[in-house]
Protein backbone atom coordinates (compact mmCIF):
# COMPACT_ATOMS: atom_id res chain seq x y z
CA UNK A 1 0.00 0.00 0.00
CA UNK A 2 1.27 3.39 -0.91
CA UNK A 3 1.03 6.19 1.60
CA UNK A 4 -0.43 8.43 -1.11
CA UNK A 5 -3.70 6.57 -0.59
CA UNK A 6 -3.95 7.41 3.11
CA UNK A 7 -7.35 8.67 4.23
CA UNK A 8 -7.33 12.46 4.35
CA UNK A 9 -7.16 13.72 7.93
CA UNK A 10 -9.41 16.50 9.03
CA UNK A 11 -9.09 19.31 11.53
CA UNK A 12 -5.32 19.18 11.49
CA UNK A 13 -2.67 21.33 9.89
CA UNK A 14 -1.02 19.71 6.89
CA UNK A 15 2.04 17.74 7.87
CA UNK A 16 0.51 16.64 11.16
CA UNK A 17 2.64 16.28 14.28
CA UNK A 18 1.68 19.63 15.70
CA UNK A 19 0.12 18.76 19.06
CA UNK A 20 2.03 17.88 22.16
CA UNK A 21 2.18 14.16 22.64
CA UNK A 22 4.57 11.32 23.07
CA UNK A 23 4.21 10.22 19.48
CA UNK A 24 5.20 13.66 18.26
CA UNK A 25 8.38 14.08 20.25
CA UNK A 26 10.00 11.22 18.51
CA UNK A 27 12.71 11.12 15.92
CA UNK A 28 11.08 7.85 14.99
CA UNK A 29 8.20 9.69 13.35
CA UNK A 30 10.10 12.71 12.09
CA UNK A 31 10.75 11.23 8.69
CA UNK A 32 8.71 9.09 6.36
CA UNK A 33 10.27 5.96 7.88
CA UNK A 34 12.18 3.08 6.36
CA UNK A 35 10.39 2.26 3.15
CA UNK A 36 12.63 -0.11 1.25
CA UNK A 37 15.64 -2.34 1.47
CA UNK A 38 17.56 0.45 -0.22
CA UNK A 39 16.76 2.92 2.59
CA UNK A 40 17.78 0.29 5.11
CA UNK A 41 21.04 -0.35 3.25
CA UNK A 42 21.95 3.35 3.36
CA UNK A 43 21.22 3.60 7.09
CA UNK A 44 23.34 0.48 7.73
CA UNK A 45 26.14 1.82 5.52
CA UNK A 46 26.31 5.13 7.41
CA UNK A 47 26.47 3.23 10.71
CA UNK A 48 29.31 1.09 9.41
CA UNK A 49 31.19 4.15 8.17
CA UNK A 50 30.81 5.98 11.50
CA UNK A 51 31.86 3.04 13.69
CA UNK A 52 34.51 1.86 11.24
CA UNK A 53 35.83 5.43 10.87
CA UNK A 54 36.12 5.76 14.65
CA UNK A 55 38.00 2.46 14.80
CA UNK A 56 40.31 3.63 12.00
CA UNK A 57 40.95 7.07 13.55
CA UNK A 58 41.74 5.57 16.99
CA UNK A 59 44.16 3.11 15.32
CA UNK A 60 45.85 5.68 13.06
CA UNK A 61 46.41 8.21 15.85
CA UNK A 62 47.33 5.40 18.27
CA UNK A 63 44.94 6.72 20.95
CA UNK A 64 45.67 4.81 24.15
CA UNK A 65 42.93 2.50 25.41
CA UNK A 66 42.63 4.35 28.74
CA UNK A 67 41.65 7.52 26.83
CA UNK A 68 39.16 5.96 24.45
CA UNK A 69 38.91 2.25 23.66
CA UNK A 70 38.29 1.10 20.08
CA UNK A 71 34.72 0.07 19.21
CA UNK A 72 35.69 -3.59 18.76
CA UNK A 73 37.30 -3.69 22.21
CA UNK A 74 34.09 -2.34 23.72
CA UNK A 75 32.10 -4.99 21.83
CA UNK A 76 34.41 -7.75 23.04
CA UNK A 77 34.20 -6.47 26.64
CA UNK A 78 30.43 -6.32 26.39
CA UNK A 79 30.22 -9.96 25.34
CA UNK A 80 32.91 -11.49 27.58
CA UNK A 81 32.15 -9.45 30.72
CA UNK A 82 28.39 -9.48 30.35
CA UNK A 83 27.92 -12.31 32.89
CA UNK A 84 29.78 -10.13 35.40
CA UNK A 85 27.76 -7.01 34.57
CA UNK A 86 24.35 -8.72 34.30
CA UNK A 87 23.61 -8.95 38.09
CA UNK A 88 24.36 -5.23 38.40
CA UNK A 89 21.98 -4.52 35.52
CA UNK A 90 19.39 -6.50 37.49
CA UNK A 91 19.95 -4.36 40.61
CA UNK A 92 19.61 -1.13 38.61
CA UNK A 93 16.39 -2.42 37.04
CA UNK A 94 14.95 -3.30 40.47
CA UNK A 95 15.69 0.22 41.73
CA UNK A 96 14.34 1.82 38.56
CA UNK A 97 11.13 -0.21 38.40
CA UNK A 98 10.22 0.04 42.07
CA UNK A 99 11.22 3.70 42.39
CA UNK A 100 9.55 4.74 39.16
CA UNK A 101 6.50 2.61 39.91
CA UNK A 102 5.97 4.26 43.30
CA UNK A 103 6.77 7.74 41.96
CA UNK A 104 4.52 7.44 38.92
CA UNK A 105 1.63 6.06 40.95
CA UNK A 106 1.82 8.79 43.58
CA UNK A 107 2.33 11.38 40.83
CA UNK A 108 -0.77 10.25 38.92
CA UNK A 109 -2.94 10.15 42.03
CA UNK A 110 -1.75 13.61 43.09
CA UNK A 111 -2.39 14.96 39.60
CA UNK A 112 -5.94 13.60 39.69
CA UNK A 113 -6.57 15.04 43.17
CA UNK A 114 -5.15 18.42 42.21
CA UNK A 115 -7.38 18.54 39.13
CA UNK A 116 -10.51 17.84 41.17
CA UNK A 117 -9.64 20.10 44.09
CA UNK A 118 -7.85 23.23 42.84
CA UNK A 119 -7.28 24.38 46.44
CA UNK A 120 -5.06 21.36 47.12
CA UNK A 121 -2.90 22.49 44.22
CA UNK A 122 -2.25 25.88 45.83
CA UNK A 123 -1.01 24.07 48.93
CA UNK A 124 1.29 21.52 47.34
CA UNK A 125 2.59 23.37 44.27
CA UNK A 126 5.59 24.97 46.04
CA UNK A 127 6.75 21.55 47.26
CA UNK A 128 6.31 19.94 43.87
CA UNK A 129 8.29 22.76 42.27
CA UNK A 130 10.99 22.23 44.87
CA UNK A 131 11.09 18.51 44.05
CA UNK A 132 11.26 19.18 40.32
CA UNK A 133 14.02 21.78 40.48
CA UNK A 134 16.23 20.17 43.14
CA UNK A 135 18.39 17.34 41.84
CA UNK A 136 17.32 14.40 43.98
CA UNK A 137 20.89 13.10 43.87
CA UNK A 138 21.67 15.78 46.44
CA UNK A 139 19.60 13.85 48.97
CA UNK A 140 21.31 10.51 48.40
CA UNK A 141 24.18 10.98 50.93
CA UNK A 142 21.59 11.88 53.56
CA UNK A 143 19.39 8.92 52.62
CA UNK A 144 22.39 6.60 52.83
CA UNK A 145 23.08 7.85 56.38
CA UNK A 146 19.55 6.95 57.34
CA UNK A 147 18.93 3.78 55.31
CA UNK A 148 22.38 2.35 54.67
CA UNK A 149 23.87 1.05 51.43
CA UNK A 150 20.93 -1.08 50.27
CA UNK A 151 18.16 -0.52 47.79
CA UNK A 152 16.17 1.90 49.96
CA UNK A 153 17.98 5.21 49.42
CA UNK A 154 18.15 4.58 45.70
CA UNK A 155 14.49 3.65 45.33
CA UNK A 156 13.47 6.73 47.35
CA UNK A 157 15.66 8.97 45.20
CA UNK A 158 14.29 7.49 41.97
CA UNK A 159 10.69 7.92 43.19
CA UNK A 160 11.35 11.52 44.22
CA UNK A 161 12.95 12.28 40.87
CA UNK A 162 10.38 10.64 38.61
CA UNK A 163 7.12 11.25 40.54
CA UNK A 164 6.96 15.05 40.17
CA UNK A 165 7.74 14.76 36.44
CA UNK A 166 4.81 12.40 36.00
CA UNK A 167 2.65 14.62 38.15
CA UNK A 168 3.20 17.95 36.39
CA UNK A 169 2.73 16.43 32.95
CA UNK A 170 -0.38 14.50 34.00
CA UNK A 171 -1.83 17.64 35.62
CA UNK A 172 -1.27 19.55 32.38
CA UNK A 173 -3.05 16.71 30.61
CA UNK A 174 -6.03 16.66 32.98
CA UNK A 175 -6.26 20.43 32.63
CA UNK A 176 -6.65 20.33 28.89
CA UNK A 177 -10.35 20.69 29.42
CA UNK A 178 -12.50 20.82 26.40
CA UNK A 179 -15.56 22.43 27.91
CA UNK A 180 -17.68 21.22 24.99
CA UNK A 181 -16.84 17.59 25.72
CA UNK A 182 -17.52 18.02 29.41
CA UNK A 183 -20.85 19.69 28.57
CA UNK A 184 -21.62 16.74 26.32
CA UNK A 185 -21.05 14.30 29.17
CA UNK A 186 -23.02 16.47 31.59
CA UNK A 187 -25.94 16.72 29.17
CA UNK A 188 -26.34 12.97 29.66
CA UNK A 189 -26.16 13.40 33.41
CA UNK A 190 -22.56 12.22 33.88
CA UNK A 191 -21.16 12.36 37.43
CA UNK A 192 -17.87 14.05 38.27
CA UNK A 193 -16.25 10.64 38.45
CA UNK A 194 -17.63 9.62 35.04
CA UNK A 195 -16.40 12.89 33.54
CA UNK A 196 -12.97 12.16 34.99
CA UNK A 197 -12.71 8.60 33.65
CA UNK A 198 -14.48 9.03 30.34
CA UNK A 199 -13.40 12.54 29.31
CA UNK A 200 -10.48 13.91 31.33
CA UNK A 201 -8.41 10.73 31.57
CA UNK A 202 -8.54 9.82 27.86
CA UNK A 203 -7.84 13.43 26.92
CA UNK A 204 -4.88 13.49 29.31
CA UNK A 205 -3.42 10.20 28.10
CA UNK A 206 -0.98 11.67 25.56
CA UNK A 207 0.44 14.04 28.19
CA UNK A 208 0.54 11.23 30.77
CA UNK A 209 2.72 9.20 28.43
CA UNK A 210 5.04 12.19 27.99
CA UNK A 211 5.25 12.40 31.79
CA UNK A 212 5.96 8.69 32.16
CA UNK A 213 8.67 8.87 29.52
CA UNK A 214 10.42 11.93 30.99
CA UNK A 215 9.94 10.57 34.52
CA UNK A 216 11.44 7.18 33.72
CA UNK A 217 14.50 8.74 32.06
CA UNK A 218 14.94 11.00 35.12
CA UNK A 219 14.57 7.88 37.24
CA UNK A 220 17.31 6.05 35.33
CA UNK A 221 19.57 9.07 35.69
CA UNK A 222 18.98 9.24 39.42
CA UNK A 223 19.36 5.48 39.93
CA UNK A 224 22.77 5.42 38.25
CA UNK A 225 23.85 8.59 40.06
CA UNK A 226 22.78 7.18 43.43
CA UNK A 227 24.72 3.99 42.72
CA UNK A 228 27.84 6.06 42.09
CA UNK A 229 27.52 7.77 45.47
CA UNK A 230 27.65 4.62 47.53
CA UNK A 231 26.90 0.93 47.83
CA UNK A 232 28.62 -2.02 46.21
CA UNK A 233 26.24 -2.88 43.39
CA UNK A 234 24.41 -1.48 40.38
CA UNK A 235 25.55 -0.20 37.00
CA UNK A 236 26.56 3.18 38.45
CA UNK A 237 28.79 1.38 40.91
CA UNK A 238 30.36 -0.55 38.00
CA UNK A 239 31.12 2.73 36.25
CA UNK A 240 33.08 4.12 39.20
CA UNK A 241 34.75 0.80 39.81
CA UNK A 242 35.81 0.17 36.18
CA UNK A 243 37.08 3.73 35.76
CA UNK A 244 39.10 3.53 38.97
CA UNK A 245 40.70 0.36 37.63
CA UNK A 246 41.12 1.96 34.21
CA UNK A 247 39.20 -0.89 32.56
CA UNK A 248 37.93 1.38 29.82
CA UNK A 249 36.40 -1.23 27.45
CA UNK A 250 34.30 -2.54 30.35
CA UNK A 251 33.46 1.02 31.37
CA UNK A 252 32.14 1.81 27.91
CA UNK A 253 30.33 -1.52 27.75
CA UNK A 254 28.35 -0.38 30.82
CA UNK A 255 27.73 3.02 29.22
CA UNK A 256 26.45 1.19 26.15
CA UNK A 257 24.10 -0.92 28.28
CA UNK A 258 22.75 2.27 29.89
CA UNK A 259 22.18 3.82 26.47
CA UNK A 260 20.31 0.75 25.28
CA UNK A 261 18.25 0.74 28.49
CA UNK A 262 17.33 4.39 27.95
CA UNK A 263 16.37 3.76 24.34
CA UNK A 264 14.27 0.74 25.32
CA UNK A 265 12.36 2.80 27.88
CA UNK A 266 11.83 5.50 25.29
CA UNK A 267 10.61 3.03 22.66
CA UNK A 268 8.34 1.31 25.21
CA UNK A 269 6.50 4.53 26.01
CA UNK A 270 6.54 5.54 22.38
CA UNK A 271 4.76 2.32 21.43
CA UNK A 272 2.35 2.56 24.38
CA UNK A 273 1.57 6.13 23.38
CA UNK A 274 1.03 5.07 19.82
CA UNK A 275 -1.32 2.31 20.88
CA UNK A 276 -3.40 4.29 23.37
CA UNK A 277 -3.10 7.90 22.23
CA UNK A 278 -2.74 7.67 18.48
CA UNK A 279 -6.05 9.47 17.96
CA UNK A 280 -4.24 12.72 18.51
CA UNK A 281 -1.13 12.27 16.41
CA UNK B 1 -55.61 28.75 11.32
CA UNK B 2 -56.63 25.13 11.50
CA UNK B 3 -53.71 24.25 13.71
CA UNK B 4 -54.83 22.02 16.56
CA UNK B 5 -54.03 23.88 19.73
CA UNK B 6 -52.34 21.57 22.18
CA UNK B 7 -53.41 22.15 25.75
CA UNK B 8 -49.83 22.52 26.90
CA UNK B 9 -46.70 23.89 25.27
CA UNK B 10 -43.77 21.46 25.01
CA UNK B 11 -41.36 24.04 26.33
CA UNK B 12 -42.06 27.18 28.31
CA UNK B 13 -39.40 29.78 28.91
CA UNK B 14 -40.71 32.16 31.56
CA UNK B 15 -38.74 35.33 32.25
CA UNK B 16 -35.40 33.59 31.84
CA UNK B 17 -32.62 35.80 33.22
CA UNK B 18 -28.99 34.83 33.67
CA UNK B 19 -26.21 36.87 35.23
CA UNK B 20 -22.61 35.66 34.98
CA UNK B 21 -20.25 36.73 37.74
CA UNK B 22 -17.04 37.54 35.90
CA UNK B 23 -13.79 39.07 37.09
CA UNK B 24 -14.80 42.37 35.54
CA UNK B 25 -18.16 42.43 37.29
CA UNK B 26 -21.59 41.00 36.69
CA UNK B 27 -22.64 40.33 33.14
CA UNK B 28 -26.31 40.20 32.29
CA UNK B 29 -26.34 37.60 29.50
CA UNK B 30 -30.08 37.15 28.98
CA UNK B 31 -32.80 39.34 30.37
CA UNK B 32 -36.42 38.26 30.95
CA UNK B 33 -36.74 36.02 27.90
CA UNK B 34 -40.14 34.37 27.55
CA UNK B 35 -41.43 32.10 24.83
CA UNK B 36 -43.74 29.08 24.59
CA UNK B 37 -42.82 26.37 22.12
CA UNK B 38 -45.52 23.97 20.95
CA UNK B 39 -44.96 20.22 20.59
CA UNK B 40 -43.48 19.44 17.17
CA UNK B 41 -42.53 23.03 16.51
CA UNK B 42 -39.18 24.11 15.08
CA UNK B 43 -37.97 27.42 16.52
CA UNK B 44 -34.74 29.11 15.46
CA UNK B 45 -32.90 31.70 17.49
CA UNK B 46 -30.79 34.24 15.62
CA UNK B 47 -29.02 37.31 16.89
CA UNK B 48 -25.66 39.07 17.02
CA UNK B 49 -22.74 37.43 18.85
CA UNK B 50 -23.05 37.93 22.56
CA UNK B 51 -26.83 38.03 22.52
CA UNK B 52 -27.00 35.10 24.91
CA UNK B 53 -28.30 32.52 22.43
CA UNK B 54 -26.12 29.73 23.79
CA UNK B 55 -26.86 30.83 27.37
CA UNK B 56 -30.57 30.46 26.66
CA UNK B 57 -30.11 27.06 25.02
CA UNK B 58 -27.94 25.77 27.88
CA UNK B 59 -30.59 26.89 30.34
CA UNK B 60 -33.26 25.01 28.38
CA UNK B 61 -31.03 21.90 28.33
CA UNK B 62 -30.52 22.09 32.07
CA UNK B 63 -26.74 22.38 31.69
CA UNK B 64 -26.83 25.52 33.79
CA UNK B 65 -29.40 27.23 35.94
CA UNK B 66 -31.00 30.64 35.68
CA UNK B 67 -30.57 33.64 37.95
CA UNK B 68 -34.31 34.12 37.79
CA UNK B 69 -37.18 32.79 35.75
CA UNK B 70 -37.87 29.17 34.88
CA UNK B 71 -37.89 26.62 32.09
CA UNK B 72 -40.76 24.14 31.94
CA UNK B 73 -40.67 20.95 29.91
CA UNK B 74 -44.14 19.41 29.61
CA UNK B 75 -45.13 21.68 32.46
CA UNK B 76 -42.39 20.46 34.81
CA UNK B 77 -39.42 22.66 35.75
CA UNK B 78 -36.05 21.74 34.19
CA UNK B 79 -33.46 21.65 36.97
CA UNK B 80 -30.80 19.48 35.33
CA UNK B 81 -30.08 17.48 32.18
CA UNK B 82 -33.14 15.49 31.09
CA UNK B 83 -33.25 12.41 28.88
CA UNK B 84 -36.16 13.86 26.88
CA UNK B 85 -33.72 16.49 25.63
CA UNK B 86 -31.11 15.67 22.98
CA UNK B 87 -28.34 18.12 22.24
CA UNK B 88 -26.20 18.79 19.18
CA UNK B 89 -23.19 20.96 19.87
CA UNK B 90 -21.00 23.21 17.76
CA UNK B 91 -18.33 21.35 15.73
CA UNK B 92 -19.89 17.88 16.15
CA UNK B 93 -18.08 17.49 19.50
CA UNK B 94 -17.19 13.82 18.95
CA UNK B 95 -14.70 12.15 21.27
CA UNK B 96 -11.64 11.70 19.04
CA UNK B 97 -10.33 8.62 20.88
CA UNK B 98 -13.51 6.64 20.27
CA UNK B 99 -14.76 5.00 17.11
CA UNK B 100 -18.03 6.22 15.62
CA UNK B 101 -19.91 3.32 17.23
CA UNK B 102 -18.30 4.01 20.60
CA UNK B 103 -19.16 7.69 20.27
CA UNK B 104 -22.80 6.84 19.71
CA UNK B 105 -22.72 4.41 22.65
CA UNK B 106 -21.25 7.08 24.91
CA UNK B 107 -24.58 8.41 26.28
CA UNK B 108 -25.71 4.86 27.05
CA UNK B 109 -22.44 4.16 28.86
CA UNK B 110 -22.96 7.26 31.01
CA UNK B 111 -26.47 6.14 31.88
CA UNK B 112 -25.46 2.48 32.28
CA UNK B 113 -27.99 1.28 29.74
CA UNK B 114 -27.90 -1.04 26.77
CA UNK B 115 -27.93 0.88 23.48
CA UNK B 116 -31.05 0.50 21.35
CA UNK B 117 -29.25 -1.23 18.43
CA UNK B 118 -32.21 -1.31 16.01
CA UNK B 119 -32.99 2.35 16.42
CA UNK B 120 -29.32 3.34 16.04
CA UNK B 121 -29.00 1.21 12.90
CA UNK B 122 -32.11 2.91 11.51
CA UNK B 123 -30.66 6.34 12.29
CA UNK B 124 -27.24 5.50 10.82
CA UNK B 125 -28.98 4.36 7.67
CA UNK B 126 -31.12 7.51 7.64
CA UNK B 127 -28.09 9.81 7.73
CA UNK B 128 -26.19 7.63 5.23
CA UNK B 129 -23.47 6.45 7.60
CA UNK B 130 -24.05 2.68 7.62
CA UNK B 131 -20.72 0.86 7.55
CA UNK B 132 -18.79 3.74 9.17
CA UNK B 133 -19.17 2.47 12.74
CA UNK B 134 -15.60 1.24 13.11
CA UNK B 135 -14.01 4.44 11.77
CA UNK B 136 -12.38 7.10 13.91
CA UNK B 137 -13.88 10.61 13.86
CA UNK B 138 -10.79 12.09 12.20
CA UNK B 139 -11.39 9.86 9.18
CA UNK B 140 -14.76 11.52 8.56
CA UNK B 141 -15.47 14.87 6.91
CA UNK B 142 -17.05 17.71 8.89
CA UNK B 143 -20.51 16.99 7.51
CA UNK B 144 -20.24 13.29 8.33
CA UNK B 145 -19.06 14.08 11.86
CA UNK B 146 -22.05 16.34 12.39
CA UNK B 147 -24.34 13.53 11.19
CA UNK B 148 -22.81 11.24 13.81
CA UNK B 149 -23.54 13.93 16.39
CA UNK B 150 -27.12 14.03 15.17
CA UNK B 151 -27.44 10.25 15.54
CA UNK B 152 -25.94 10.46 19.02
CA UNK B 153 -28.42 13.18 20.03
CA UNK B 154 -31.37 11.22 18.65
CA UNK B 155 -30.27 7.85 20.06
CA UNK B 156 -32.49 8.28 23.14
CA UNK B 157 -35.52 9.23 21.05
CA UNK B 158 -35.69 12.65 22.73
CA UNK B 159 -38.88 14.66 22.40
CA UNK B 160 -36.86 17.89 22.25
CA UNK B 161 -33.74 18.43 20.13
CA UNK B 162 -31.55 21.42 20.97
CA UNK B 163 -29.01 22.45 18.34
CA UNK B 164 -26.30 25.00 19.10
CA UNK B 165 -24.96 26.40 15.82
CA UNK B 166 -24.60 22.84 14.57
CA UNK B 167 -23.62 23.54 10.97
CA UNK B 168 -21.63 26.75 11.42
CA UNK B 169 -18.34 25.13 10.47
CA UNK B 170 -19.66 23.47 7.31
CA UNK B 171 -19.49 24.75 3.74
CA UNK B 172 -22.74 26.07 2.31
CA UNK B 173 -23.50 22.98 0.17
CA UNK B 174 -22.99 20.58 3.06
CA UNK B 175 -25.02 22.93 5.20
CA UNK B 176 -27.96 22.84 2.78
CA UNK B 177 -27.72 19.05 2.69
CA UNK B 178 -27.78 18.93 6.48
CA UNK B 179 -30.79 21.25 6.58
CA UNK B 180 -32.70 18.87 4.34
CA UNK B 181 -31.60 15.96 6.50
CA UNK B 182 -32.84 17.70 9.66
CA UNK B 183 -36.20 18.36 8.03
CA UNK B 184 -36.48 14.73 6.87
CA UNK B 185 -35.74 13.47 10.35
CA UNK B 186 -38.16 16.01 11.76
CA UNK B 187 -40.93 14.79 9.46
CA UNK B 188 -40.25 11.22 10.65
CA UNK B 189 -40.09 11.97 14.35
CA UNK B 190 -41.91 15.29 14.86
CA UNK B 191 -39.36 16.15 17.49
CA UNK B 192 -39.61 19.67 18.90
CA UNK B 193 -36.46 21.49 17.76
CA UNK B 194 -34.76 24.63 19.06
CA UNK B 195 -31.99 25.69 16.70
CA UNK B 196 -29.41 28.39 17.28
CA UNK B 197 -27.81 29.62 14.11
CA UNK B 198 -25.91 32.48 12.51
CA UNK B 199 -27.51 31.80 9.17
CA UNK B 200 -30.81 33.61 8.62
CA UNK B 201 -31.43 31.43 5.55
CA UNK B 202 -31.03 28.26 7.60
CA UNK B 203 -33.33 29.65 10.28
CA UNK B 204 -36.04 30.51 7.76
CA UNK B 205 -35.74 27.28 5.81
CA UNK B 206 -36.06 25.06 8.85
CA UNK B 207 -38.31 26.84 11.31
CA UNK B 208 -41.92 27.53 12.03
CA UNK B 209 -40.83 30.60 13.98
CA UNK B 210 -37.65 32.66 14.01
CA UNK B 211 -36.73 34.42 17.24
CA UNK B 212 -34.46 37.45 16.91
CA UNK B 213 -32.45 38.33 20.00
CA UNK B 214 -30.83 41.67 20.77
CA UNK B 215 -27.24 42.02 21.92
CA UNK B 216 -26.14 42.33 25.55
CA UNK B 217 -28.34 42.01 27.43
CA UNK B 218 -29.95 39.28 25.36
CA UNK B 219 -33.64 39.95 25.02
CA UNK B 220 -36.17 38.47 22.66
CA UNK B 221 -36.60 41.42 20.29
CA UNK B 222 -38.79 39.97 17.55
CA UNK B 223 -40.55 36.74 16.65
CA UNK B 224 -41.41 35.95 13.03
CA UNK B 225 -43.72 33.23 11.68
CA UNK B 226 -42.50 31.27 8.67
CA UNK B 227 -45.71 29.97 7.09
CA UNK B 228 -44.51 27.43 4.52
CA UNK B 229 -45.81 23.89 4.20
CA UNK B 230 -43.45 20.96 4.71
CA UNK B 231 -41.55 19.32 3.19
CA UNK B 232 -39.98 22.53 2.02
CA UNK B 233 -37.76 22.78 -1.01
CA UNK B 234 -34.94 25.22 -1.57
CA UNK B 235 -37.29 26.89 -4.08
CA UNK B 236 -39.02 28.75 -1.27
CA UNK B 237 -35.76 30.52 -0.55
CA UNK B 238 -36.10 32.50 -3.79
CA UNK B 239 -39.64 33.75 -3.09
CA UNK B 240 -40.46 37.38 -2.41
CA UNK B 241 -41.76 36.53 1.05
CA UNK B 242 -38.53 34.90 2.16
CA UNK B 243 -36.49 37.68 0.59
CA UNK B 244 -38.42 40.31 2.56
CA UNK B 245 -38.29 38.31 5.78
CA UNK B 246 -34.53 37.78 5.41
CA UNK B 247 -34.00 41.49 4.96
CA UNK B 248 -36.24 42.38 7.88
CA UNK B 249 -34.33 40.05 10.20
CA UNK B 250 -30.99 41.27 8.88
CA UNK B 251 -32.04 44.87 9.56
CA UNK B 252 -33.18 43.97 13.04
CA UNK B 253 -29.87 42.34 13.88
CA UNK B 254 -27.61 44.91 12.22
CA UNK B 255 -29.72 47.83 13.44
CA UNK B 256 -29.48 46.59 16.98
CA UNK B 257 -25.72 46.23 16.75
CA UNK B 258 -25.30 49.68 15.19
CA UNK B 259 -27.49 51.51 17.66
CA UNK B 260 -25.70 49.87 20.59
CA UNK B 261 -22.31 50.69 19.04
CA UNK B 262 -23.44 54.30 18.62
CA UNK B 263 -24.41 54.49 22.28
CA UNK B 264 -21.00 53.12 23.23
CA UNK B 265 -19.28 55.70 21.01
CA UNK B 266 -21.27 58.56 22.50
CA UNK B 267 -20.44 57.41 25.98
CA UNK B 268 -16.78 56.93 25.13
CA UNK B 269 -16.14 60.37 23.63
CA UNK B 270 -16.09 62.57 26.74
CA UNK B 271 -13.78 60.16 28.56
CA UNK B 272 -11.19 59.65 25.84
CA UNK B 273 -11.32 63.03 24.04
CA UNK B 274 -8.07 64.95 24.49
CA UNK B 275 -8.42 68.50 25.83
Amino acid sequence: MSSADAIPQFNKPAGGNSEVGVTNMSALTAGPGIKSLFDFAIIALVAVVVIGGLELLLTVFAVPQYVLPKPHEIAVALVTDFPLIAPHLGHTLVELFSGFGIGALVGLVLAAVVTQFPFVEKIITPYILLLVTTPMLALVPLLILRFGFGYEPRIIAVALASGPMVMINATTGFRRVDSGKIALARSYGASTLQIFWKIRAPMALPMIFVGLMVGSIFGLLTAVGAEMVGGGFGLGNRLTSYSSMIQMPQFFAVVLILSILGILIYVLFFLLGKKFASWEA
Amino acid sequence: MTLVQSTQPKLQVNGATKVYNTNSGDLLAIDRCSIDIAPGEIVSVVGPSGSGKTTLLWAISGLHGLTSGEILLDGKPVTGPRREIGMVFQDANLLPWRTIDANINFPFEIKGEKPDRDWITTLMHRVGLEGFGARMPRELSGGMQQRVALVRALSFKPSVLLMDEPFGALDSFTREEMNHLVEEIYLDTRTTIVLITHSIEEAIFLSDRVVVMSARPGRIAHVHDVPFARPRSMEIMTTREVFDLTNTIKREIVGDQQSKAAVRRRQAVPVSAPL
